[in-house]
């Protein structure tokens, strides 16, 4: 089993050799002819004002934060979902009132608007 | 020192499948979908690149390569760097876990892992944080508006594509992708799992940001989204990218639901490319065919119409497949 | 030197440059950026602990979910503005005295300790191993695991939004 993982180690160095590749190409062959407007952050021909980097609203976080939470619900499922038919049916109750309690999470967070994009 | 040959053995496997991820997949994908495009809306695409315009995705490689290296003046060198890296090392290393046919001696697949299906969910989640990255380094409110917007469509169909993965999952009653192919001797899951096979479906659409959930990239809206500032090579790494997480969704999607490789008279490999092409030509059909959401629908779209449904068919399915039988 | 200890020392000094990075950077946005491969560098350590399963789950949650949340959250605050914080005041030689006697203590309890050496193999971490466990014997630790995520859920909820 660990050697399985080494081989996608190996996979994932293998991979990222080959995709900094073409990047290598171009760092070798690309031409150059630099003047500064060709440098400047594209906004369609406008000149930008300020910087980009300004604060942004909180539904982001908000939605970040409720993916969090159902995503540590989901990994509790991989594992049920790999015994739950050798298990029986106990482990389908126990598994509803996990699944019931983290419902009502959701439609916690659909009430208080934590779902809304405005 | 037999190591040594094994290791040979993965490197070799990596440059193959990467070699054919880039050119079946990502640059014959460009060209097919350009092509079914002209078709859809009763045009001619490319066709004088070699015959029928074959080779033209290779002819517009070549000349992204000698194009010029530009990075704007003010754009946060290391991460504009790294963003290029890790969304396409996400997106290939996907194809770790598919099975992409059958061989004299197993499976034909990288490394059959005991948790495929939990790694495959894993890599996926990587390419959000490339995409966030992308947009952040370049400095740009497009693409940084795009960057964070896309991160949060691709954060949010994450939770039903995973939801559709653990229902495979508890009718095969194992994370490996190659017992999941196993099980679908018989019957093929899609027929005993249809929503869990829309449900993916859509999430993966989703995922990858293609039409009708492409409003992160929309070029009326957002420019090019949060590529705008990678030009010439940088930009084709990120469509190989896109277009190689496409092709691993429909692969894991044909695994999962339409029997992998499994069929009667030709060989695995064959049916396994048949299948994923067909997939692929309904993921490209539903591309020129629908309109684009806005961004409170989609996000709607997932939270209040998906999520819920695929927790039903999760718990019905539990049901029979748990209580029912005892 | 076996194949694990060379890939324990590379793993481990991934994680502890990416944390120095973390630490030291003064650009917080590079700072969340390099949890990434610390994170990676754990999920490695958690595979040569036969822990499959755990591994995976890093990589979904943290490097997939967690870092886009503290990327997010940063991008919320001025911190994403880009702009370099001051990483060092004027204590820093008292804290760094501090820091190394902490260093000296840690390490002489460390190499002082008895550690006995567990023979035999590790427990099979597998899913289905896991899915037993919880299901079987922890089953109240389950069951109270999903009441506290959804207090944290609900709690950050009303955090968040408390401006309206």
């Amino acid at each position: 089993m660990l050697l399985d993982w080494g081989y996608v180690a190996i996979f994932a160095l293998v991979g990222a050799g080959m995709v900094a590749l073409p990047l290598l190409i171009i760092w070798l062959i690309s031409p150059r002819s630099d003047y500064p407007q060709k440098f400047e952050t594209y906004e369609s021909g406008v000149p930008t004002i300020g910087q980009a980097w300004s604060q942004f609203h909180v539904r982001y976080y908000l939605f970040s934060l409720v993916f969090v939470v159902f995503d540590v619900e989901i990994i509790y499922l991989y594992p049920w979902a790999v015994v739950a038919r050798s298990l029986g049916a106990f482990a389908f109750w126990e598994m509803l009132v996990f699944l019931a309690i983290l419902v009502l999470g959701l439609a916690y967070a659909w009430r208080r608007g934590a779902l809304e994009w405005t | 020192m037999g190591w040594i040959s094994d290791v040979l053995r993965a490197i070799v496997g990596t440059i193959i499948i990467f070699s054919a991820v880039a050119f079946i997949a990502v640059m014959f994908g460009v060209l097919l979908e350009r092509k079914i495009s002209a078709w859809m809306q009763s045009r001619l695409g490319p066709k004088h690149v070699g015959p029928q315009g074959l080779l033209q995705t290779l002819a517009d490689t070549i000349k992204l390569l000698q194009k010029e290296n530009i990075v704007p003046a003010r754009a946060d060198k290391v991460i504009f760097a790294s963003a290029v890296i890790v969304v396409p090392l996400a997106a290939l290393l996907d194809y770790v876990v598919i099975p992409f046919g059958t061989t004299r001696s197993g499976p034909l697949i990288f490394r059959d892992l005991n948790i495929g299906v939990l790694y495959f969910a894993a890599t996926s989640s990587l390419v959000v944080v490339g995409i966030l990255m992308a947009g952040w380094g370049s400095n740009n409110k497009y693409a940084l508006l795009g960057g964070m917007r896309s991160a949060a469509q691709m954060v949010t169909y994450e939770i039903p594509m995973g939801l559709a993965l653990v229902t495979v999952a508890l009718v095969a009653g194992s994370l490996s992708t190659v017992t999941i192919v196993n099980g679908q001797a018989r019957l093929w899951y899609i027929v005993t799992q249809p929503v869990a096979f829309l449900v993916f479906l859509v999430a993966a659409t989703a995922e990858v940001n293609r039409v009708p959930f492409d409003l992160v990239e929309a070029e009326s809206e957002l420019v090019a989204g949060y590529f705008s500032e990678y030009s010439g090579m940088r930009f084709a790494l990120f469509q190989l990218g896109e277009y190689g997480e496409m092709f691993a969704m429909a692969a894991m999607a044909v695994t999962l639901f339409l029997g992998g490789w499994r069929g009667p008279v030709l060989p695995p490999v064959v049916w396994f490319v048949v299948k994923l092409y067909a997939l692929i030509f309904v993921f490209m059909w539903v591309r020129w065919t629908y309109p684009r959401f806005r961004i409170d629908q989609m996000l709607n779209f997932s939270w209040k119409i998906l999520i819920p449904v695929s927790v039903l068919n999760l718990v019905v399915t539990a049901f029979f497949a748990v209580v029912a039988h005892r | 030197m076996t194949g694990e200890a060379i890939a324990f020392y590379i793993l481990a000094a991934v994680t502890l440059g990416s944390a120095v990075v973390v630490v030291t950077s003064g650009n917080i946005v590079h700072s969340a950026a390099a949890l990434v491969p610390g994170f990676l560098g754990v999920t490695g350590l958690y595979i040569l602990l036969n822990a499959e399963f755990v591994a995976g789950i890093q990589v979904l949650i943290y490097a997939g979910a967690i870092t886009v949340l503290i990327l997010f959250a940063i991008m919320l605050t001025e911190g994403g503005t880009g702009l370099g914080g001051r990483q060092r005041n004027e204590q820093a030689l008292v804290g760094a005295t501090v820091a190394a006697a902490m260093a000296v203590l840690l390490i002489i309890v460390a190499t002082r300790t008895g550690w006995t050496a567990g023979g035999g193999t590790l427990p099979p971490y597998t899913p289905g191993a896991i899915g037993q466990s919880f299901l079987r014997q922890n089953i109240l630790v389950f069951e109270g695991t999903s009441i506290v995520l959804l207090v944290s859920l609900m709690g950050a909820i009303m955090t968040a939004r408390r401006e309206d």
